[in-house]
């Protein structure tokens, strides 16, 4: 548990070259739009910087030289640049963030995927909130990065490629005294971001306190309140939540400082271009045009400069987020398959467990040396106390987990050898918590299935006799189901999960009877549906009813993971064994109601 | 200020007069910047002039001592506007906890924790957002518009008249765009739920896909809702991307209306260079307060939004508090409890969980209740120390009604051992001590001692003083169970409630823990809820419930000769015993 705690308060590095080189690949399948994306980015990021330019000679050899008809020529050539600026700006936008949301697409899709493929002892173990934030938020956290970080990295470089030909080929001697100040920019942006990153990680730490405090006591706001600690608990709350507020304010003053200096930074530019330039013009080395362009890249030249060095965050925060997302793609806890598959057909349905020996965490035993024969077509029913292995012994056979020692046998041949989606198309089961899904009554007996018709749907639903309730519904088999079917009954959801479990007809079934209790008229429809599920097939029954083990051909009695009694009902109550007392424990008690 | 938002007026209030100052610092700030231009405009025509490089020196100096008046005053803003904010979003969630923590225990069971926690961080966070940068900006921008077009004129008004013709049409553009952008945000946000709540489901539900082999349908399921969120997002974009091409073009037109009319100008010796530059250099300015609008506009959106949720929880009513007939002399209590008709159900749509209910517990009784899940005994014993009230009926403690003891007084008396144990992430001596201001070692061994767990505890890596929780080590059910339940008899309460606390004790220690508390509990009320017959059989008084009614009662063995419910339960926990002694 602690270690992966620690997964959501991974911080990460700004960068991190293997993750990088990772993610990379998910850009491949796009190289075609990166590779335009790249090129429109030169050519946007030259327009840009050509407007001065423009302007420059405007100034020069029009306006001064009073040359109206030139002037003109020049506006135009201005207005088509910016107008080719603002479409290629526009196509450039569009085009990488579809690349962003295709990778991210490709990726969430990816992720989900896999998930599917996890073991069960994955699910047991992480808590579903943790895989659903992998597949969606992280996965978001990435879109900023492919779609606007990598790209606008590309672009404010250029842009000040670009800036830099400019001026150089205008005048490379007040070039440099304009980028002079350039050092102190660079030194001061990375003070700054250190001192930022510092006093963040700070706010951060004290962002998780408050959280977690008001986490915590929010769960527990029955026990502040029943011992009256409404007054201290607000005490603790406020130091809290002031701890939290000063190591905001200490933040704030850095930004305070570093923004109006990079400001004056420019103004000292501004100031050393009039300076030393003023004196060129003089002399008339440079032209009036020049100064005013170089006024003007000035402006233009601190804005990438400050982009970049806010890109960090973007990618820090991508980083972190594709460090948890790999994780969870590196983990290979899958059920094992076998490299060449036997091919099932003509399932009879005949399981053998012999001498099988499993456990959820090595060393916990929770079954141990179980052996027992189903022939086809036969009706077993497993009986035990809570823990004694009933549910173990489901959750093997369909191959959720595998068995430690021993062999479980389909028509003579080890489960292990069948490809394990495969065995489960001839196994159905009926969990004791139905699981309905958001769609409708329909989908929820198909299952997406394309191979189960509309026909086959209702005529599993009535067999199971759900038809009378779903076709009194407003919409009939095409009803929502909302919520995990909140608005249906404990029978009713039942019931539906039964006509799943019909619909699929499977060889092998299955059920693992549910406790709560029923009224007695949806416990007779239930039995009935129980009875003719049962029909015609081998089957599997975790019971709980005293109708299911009156009419089984075998029952099979667990104990503290150990296989003790085997026989029909008569026979293990002659024996007054274990049976004899489980049965008057969980059994008798039906028969009272029965007879009364 | 626009709907919910005018809520916030009081916490403004508060800070009135440095907001005041921050607004001044703004000014301030904003007049330093915009003669900047203006010396620019002075140097250029200087040099067109061909003069000495005197003045030109001059003229710099000013540029960098503007820029440096307005930077001080940069700085003052964030000092204050943003610490305000950051003040405010303190006295937000500050005022938020103090109502949270009055809030009846319905709330909490009607509230997922993580939807009280999304009010509380992104919620309060969304609100300081409006607070601090929206309001800095939005004076900003604003103040600075203003004057630059004020300058702009008196430098030529026709030349300011032609630059300053597209900025309404970019405004325009801007207003329509964001209206449009809302809504298909929303319906982005509406598909991202989607694909959160699918992916929800098929992770939650994954035995029932993996048992009818039901994953590829899910794939495809899923990439069909994530290609649709996909779809949606490029539908925003295709707008959103005209923003920056928009605010360019627009802007760029001014400035190239003013070269080219400008320039018209300075052909025909009307106007200097210098106010072309100067022109440039405040269009530039302007971009900037365009762009902000934008951006202004989405987080007061935000703020009103998450402001409304807000102001939701602070009108959720206390239910249970002092009323006014409370009889505040009363802190002293015998512990004789009274359940007279006492009827509840938790909302009025819901089946009654109480049915008339009348008991009596004299003061220093043990009883215990007995019968299955869901019959009303957590219900029935959570009506004594008022988390919830009765619906029907009333509760006598010393024969005066619950209703009218002051609440601190009803809870310090009574140690109520819940049925879900809850310990706080701190150390094991405060959790035990947590209910008392006493918190000396002798307390802490003493009712240590009474539930067992003092063995325990020296195993522990720095005994009492070891962290529980995430951070710490994790205890095991019963020491969780032990753990509560010294916790509760640290407070010396008159009446002891102990819901189920032994579940996850096992049997030998929870013998020698009922040895030990009927010492503690000797003159003291004692409640006890259980399923187990060995917990319940010394007990004064046995009521059996079932389905909110007390159904049987009397001692374990007038129940046991009776021969009904109780009796059957017995038996079968003696057939129970008798399984698990079978090997």
């Amino acid at each position: 548990m602690s270690t992966e705690l620690s997964d959501d308060e991974i911080l990460g590095k700004a960068y991190d070259t293997k993750l990088m080189r990772r993610l990379l690949q998910y850009v491949k399948p796009y190289k075609k739009i990166v590779v335009i994306a790249i090129l429109l980015n030169i050519l946007v990021a030259a327009l840009g910087p050509l407007r001065p330019y423009l302007i420059k000679i405007a100034i020069d050899d029009h306006i001064v030289l009073k040359d109206y008809d030139g002037l003109l020529l020049i506006i135009a050539v201005l207005f088509g640049a910016l107008l080719i600026q603002a479409i290629v700006q526009y196509l450039l936008t569009y085009f990488t963030v579809l690349m962003g949301q295709k990778i991210i697409f490709d990726l969430r899709v990816e992720l989900f995927s896999h998930v599917q493929k996890l073991a069960l002892k994955y699910f047991d173990r992480t808590p579903v909130g943790r895989t659903v934030t992998r597949v969606t938020n992280d996965v978001e956290s990435l879109n900023e990065m492919f779609s606007s970080g990598i790209v606008a990295v590309f672009s404010d470089v250029f842009v000040i490629i670009w800036i830099f030909i400019f001026m150089f080929s205008m005048s490379w001697d007040l070039s440099l005294v304009a980028f002079s100040v350039m050092p102190i920019l660079f030194y001061a942006t990375f003070l700054f971001r250190k001192k930022v990153r510092e006093t963040f990680r700070d706010v951060r730490f004290h962002l998780a306190r408050l959280n977690s405090y008001m986490q915590e006591h929010v769960t527990g706001m029955n026990v502040v309140q029943i011992f009256t600690r409404e007054k201290q608990e607000l005490k603790k709350f406020s130091e809290i939540n002031n701890d939290h507020k000063i190591a905001n304010i200490k933040s704030i003053f850095f930004y305070a400082v570093f923004y109006p200096f990079v400001e004056l930074l420019s103004a000292v530019t501004i100031g050393l271009i009039i300076w030393y330039g003023g004196g060129e013009v003089i002399q008339q080395q440079i032209s009036i045009g020049v100064l005013v362009a170089f006024l003007q890249y000035t402006e233009m030249f601190w804005r990438p400069v400050r982009d970049l060095s806010e890109k960090y965050n973007i990618l820090q925060t991508a980083m972190a987020s594709s460090e948890r997302i790999f994780k969870l793609l590196d983990n290979k806890t899958f059920v094992k398959e076998p490299d060449n598959p036997v091919q099932l057909t003509n399932v009879r349905g005949e399981i053998e467990f012999k001498n099988v020996w499993f456990a959820y965490n090595s060393g916990e035993e929770v079954l141990k040396n179980v052996s027992f024969s189903i022939k086809p077509g036969e009706r077993v029913a497993i009986v035990g106390a809570t823990g004694a292995g009933k549910t173990s012994i489901i959750n093997i056979l369909t191959r959720f987990y595998d068995i430690a020692k021993g062999s479980i046998t389909l028509d003579g041949t080890d489960i292990r050898c069948f490809d394990k989606r495969a065995l489960r198309k001839y196994i159905s089961i009926v969990l004791q918590d139905v699981y309905l899904f958001s769609g409708t009554i329909k989908s929820n007996i198909s299952l997406g299935s394309d191979k189960i018709t509309e026909e086959q749907i209702i005529e599993a639903a009535k067999t199971v006799g759900a038809h009378k309730f779903i076709s009194q519904l407003p919409n009939g088999y095409d009803e929502e189901v909302k919520e995990k079917g909140a608005t249906l009954s404990v029978g009713q959801k039942q019931l539906i999960s039964f006509a799943r479990a019909l619909a699929y007809n499977p060889q092998i079934l299955i059920l693992d009877e549910a406790t709560s209790s029923v009224d007695t008229e949806t416990e007779q429809l239930i039995q009935n549906a129980i009875e003719k599920l049962l029909i015609g097939r081998t089957s599997i029954v975790v019971a709980h009813r005293l109708s299911t083990i009156q009419n089984a051909d075998k029952i099979i009695v667990m104990h503290k993971g150990e296989l003790k009694e085997e026989g029909t009902h008569q026979e293990l109550l002659t024996k007054r064994g274990i049976y004899y007392k489980l049965y008057q424990l969980q059994y008798k008690d039906q028969e009272l109601i029965k007879t009364s | 200020m626009i709907g919910s938002l005018s809520n916030l007026n009081k916490y403004f209030a508060r800070y009135k007069s440095r907001l005041i100052l921050g607004i001044t610092f703004i000014l301030l700030s904003n007049i330093g910047q915009v003669y900047i231009p203006l010396f620019l405009k002075e140097s250029i025509d200087t040099l067109q002039k061909n003069i000495s490089t005197g003045i030109i020196q001059k003229y710099v100096l000013l540029i960098v001592a503007a820029s440096l008046f307005s930077g001080i005053f940069r700085f003052m803003i964030r000092q204050t506007i943003i610490v305000i904010s950051r003040e405010v979003e303190y006295d937000l969630r500050q005022d938020f906890w103090a109502h949270i923590q009055r809030l009846p225990l319905r709330f909490f069971q009607n509230n997922s924790t993580g939807n009280i926690m999304a009010h509380a961080t992104n919620d309060i966070s969304n609100v300081r957002m409006f607070v601090g940068p929206a309001v800095m900006y939005s004076i900003d921008t604003g103040t600075k518009f203003l004057i630059i077009i004020v300058i702009m004129f008196s430098l030529n008004s026709s030349l300011s008249l032609y630059a300053l013709l597209p900025l309404p049409l970019l405004s325009f553009l801007v207003y329509k765009v964001i209206k449009k952008v809302h809504i298909k945000y929303t319906r982005i946000q509406e598909k991202f739920s989607d694909l959160t709540t699918s992916a929800q489901e098929n992770f939650a539900g994954i035995r029932v896909i993996k048992s009818y082999v039901c994953e590829d349908y899910e794939i495809k399921k899923f990439s069909k809702e994530s290609d649709e969120y996909l779809k949606r997002n490029m539908d925003l974009v295709k707008l959103q991307a005209l923003f920056q091409p928009i605010f360019y073009l627009i802007a760029g037109i001014s400035g190239i209306i003013v070269i080219w009319k400008g320039g018209k100008m300075v052909i025909d010796g009307e106007l200097s260079i210098g106010v072309i530059t100067a022109f440039i250099a405040y269009l530039a300015m302007l971009i900037w307060p365009m762009i902000a609008f934008g951006w202004v506009a989405n987080i007061v959106q935000q703020a009103e939004s998450s402001m409304k949720r807000l102001m939701k929880i602070f009108i959720e009513p206390y239910d249970i508090s002092d009323n006014e007939e409370a009889n505040n002399t009363l802190f002293e209590i015998k512990g004789e409890i009274e359940f007279k008709n006492v009827s509840f159900r938790y909302r009025d749509d819901l089946p009654w969980v109480l049915k008339e209910i009348n008991l009596k517990i004299a003061q220093g009784e043990t009883v215990a209740f007995i019968g299955n899940t869901g019959v009303g005994k957590t219900t029935l014993i959570n009506l004594i120390p008022r988390l919830y009230d009765t619906v029907d009926g009333e509760v006598l403690l010393d024969g005066q009604n619950v209703k009218e003891i002051l609440l601190n007084t009803l809870r310090k008396n009574i140690g109520l051992v819940p049925q879900e144990t809850f310990l706080f992430s701190d150390t094991l001596a405060n959790n035990i001590v947590y209910g008392t201001d006493n918190d000396g070692q002798e307390l802490i061994d003493k009712v240590s001692d009474i539930v067992q767990l003092t063995k325990d505890v020296e195993q522990f890596p720095h005994g009492f003083e070891t962290i529980l929780g995430e951070r710490g080590i994790t205890l095991s059910g019963g020491q969780k169970q032990r753990a509560t339940l010294a916790r509760a008899l640290a407070i010396d309460p008159k009446i002891l409630i102990l819901d189920d606390s032994f579940s996850s004790v096992d049997t030998h220690t929870e013998e020698e823990i009922l040895k030990q508390l009927k010492n503690f509990m000797k003159n003291r009320t004692s409640i006890i809820i259980s399923h187990r017959i060995s917990t319940v059989k010394d007990a004064d008084k046995i009521f059996v419930l079932d389905k909110g009614a007390i159904v049987e009662e009397g001692t374990h063995d007038e129940l046991v000769e009776k021969g009904e419910i109780y009796a059957d339960l017995h038996l079968k926990q003696l057939l129970e015993e008798e399984l698990k002694e079978i090997n």
